[in-house]
């Protein structure tokens, strides 16, 4: 079982393909929707979780790829800038799976791109900046 | 066995000052007991490093040739404008000040990216910035306009002067509405979805010498990376607010105006902030030096963030409105914990001010003290204290009459 966290941009004439349908259908993939943001007739961004065999999970990719969606890998989403990282700890309540976390006896703020999902609740809260999104 | 301010300094001189900043002295003074305390340590280190919206800087440009009057015309730095209300070419750059171009909360919630604080903070490190100025011509000042970029080190005094700073507590901040709301504590999401709370608690300055017995006009401190001095009380400073057994203050309540050279401070210290929602404030570096000249301020000093309390206060309507109330007191020890318990309900904790950063700002105030860098200066006069009938005052409207 393989796991991966991909951001999709869809071009205009791809949004109203049922890309779920087949990645559930005919890859035999589990598809998790992190978050989405699609209107019909204009470019559309699916963050998404796919796990299944690595051999389906590649082929399903692929299968996105040829639609002529964009296929991007999550991990390099939200970047954190330690250096203006002030150690406030005001991102610290919004952040849903505590990929920002805080060391309660330091009181240092650290970050694990491994539990981010990208959801981009800190981005506003940081007053420094600190968080950004890459896409 | 009371020690003095000029005995403490010949230690300091000699190498021989035992320093320790305010978290270490928390365990010296329960193992040693207050007095052992007293006689041992000479000085306690304080900091603390949030948001501080009343702060700003002045600054003397240097005469053009052939002159202008800056006063009394328009000036920006980087597009934010100063106060030109002064003399030809001095300038003052207020914290809050955004660009003339920003949508500010047009576009709600308005992003802020950019405004005083963060001129000072691109000066401060050694960037240059766009001044850029009209001026109404004089016989003795012809010139009109100016568009230049300046330094720092181009300019004749550039001078931190900060109305309000190290607010003696702070309330901590909820929302009982339905809707997210964007204040200068933040986000705060709806129905107690968080709280936040500003302060760096046992670290804080006047948390440590809650009734102003060491620090008055006069004293020095560490300011934005460099030295600066306490040069009044603070605006808003309203000593005379419920206390708690420890005397420490269990509302916001004093405050220090603090000044120092811009020149010697470092953006590490001084850093811009943007509120989403809110606007743009500047992030103080602050450390105050306590003197242990007695038994009762060692004791003071030794105060822990389970002692110290704040109210919660709903900024959805409460805080807007003036209405009065807390909706719960907690201790600090329970916000630093990441959660506290409000109407049944875990409520997770953020901060505004840095507690990390407090405790480096302690820990390099303490350092330049054992370095026989930092000296300890007699306050030339106190701060108005609990005795001084000082009431908070809100505006009193008095519409003018309409012609």
């Amino acid at each position: 079982m393989t796991k991966k966290r991909v951001v999709l941009t869809f071009p205009t004439n791809q949004v109203s393909q049922p890309i779920s349908y087949h990645l559930v259908k005919d890859y035999d993939l589990m598809l998790n929707i992190l978050r989405g943001n699609i209107t019909p007739n204009e470019e559309g961004r699916l963050v998404i979780e796919l796990s299944g065999k690595k051999q389906s999970l590649d082929a399903g990719l692929e299968y996105l790829k040829g639609l002529g969606i964009e296929v991007e890998s999550l991990a390099r989403d939200i970047k954190w800038h330690e250096n203006k990282c002030t150690h406030c700890t005001a991102c610290i309540p919004t952040c849903p799976t505590q990929a920002m976390s805080v060391d309660r006896e330091s009181m240092e703020v650290s970050f694990s791109k491994e539990r981010c999902i990208a959801c981009e609740l800190c981005i506003p809260v940081c007053p420094f900046k600190a968080l950004e999104i890459q896409f | 066995m009371a020690k003095t301010i000029q005995e403490i300094n010949d230690k300091i001189k000699k190498g021989k000052a035992v320093v320790v900043t305010a978290e270490e002295i928390i365990d010296i003074v329960k193992e040693k007991g207050a007095r052992k305390a007293a006689a041992e340590v000479d000085v306690v280190t304080t900091g603390t490093f949030g948001p501080m919206c009343s702060s700003g800087a002045y600054f003397n440009v240097g005469h053009t040739k052939p002159r202008i009057k800056l006063g009394g015309g328009t000036s920006l730095l980087n597009d934010v404008p100063c106060y030109t209300g002064l003399a030809a070419v001095d300038l003052y750059m207020g914290a809050t000040a955004v660009q003339v171009n920003d949508p500010k909360n047009s576009v709600y919630p308005g992003d802020f990216r950019y405004g005083g604080a963060h001129v000072i903070e691109d000066l401060v490190a050694g960037k240059s910035v766009r001044l850029k100025a009209d001026a109404y011509g004089t016989d003795c000042y012809p010139r009109r306009e100016l568009d230049t970029l300046i330094r720092l080190k181009d300019m004749n005094e550039a001078v931190l002067f900060n109305p309000r700073n190290c607010y003696q507590n702070y309330n901590v901040a909820v929302n009982l509405s339905d809707k997210v709301i964007y204040t200068y504590m933040g986000r705060l999401l709806p129905r107690l979805g968080n709280a936040n709370y500003c302060s760096a608690g046992q670290l804080s300055p006047l948390l440590n010498d809650p009734l102003y017995k060491t620090m008055g006009i006069g004293t020095r401190i560490f300011l934005g990376g460099g030295e600066g001095y306490i040069v009044w009380n603070g605006t808003q400073h309203n000593p005379g607010v419920k206390r708690s057994k420890n005397d420490t203050p269990r509302f916001p309540a004093g405050t220090l105006a603090v000044m120092g050279d811009l020149k010697q401070m470092s953006p590490e210290w001084l850093k811009g902030a943007s509120f989403t929602g809110y606007g743009v404030t500047l992030t103080v570096g602050i450390g105050v030096p306590i003197p242990i000249l007695n038994e009762q301020i060692v004791r003071y000093t030794a105060v822990r963030d389970e002692d110290l309390v704040a109210q919660v206060v709903d900024y959805s309507k409460n805080y807007p409105e003036v209405v009065p109330g807390s909706i719960a007191e907690v201790t600090y020890a329970q916000l630093k914990s990441g959660s506290i318990e409000l109407s049944g309900k875990t409520v997770p904790t953020g901060g505004i001010s840095s507690y990390n950063r407090a405790k480096t700002i302690a820990g390099l105030l303490k350092e330049r003290i054992q370095e026989k860098q930092f000296y300890l200066s007699e306050p030339v006069a106190g701060l108005p204290s609990v005795d001084a009938d000082i009431q908070f005052k809100m505006l009193n409207e008095r519409p003018a009459k309409q012609h």
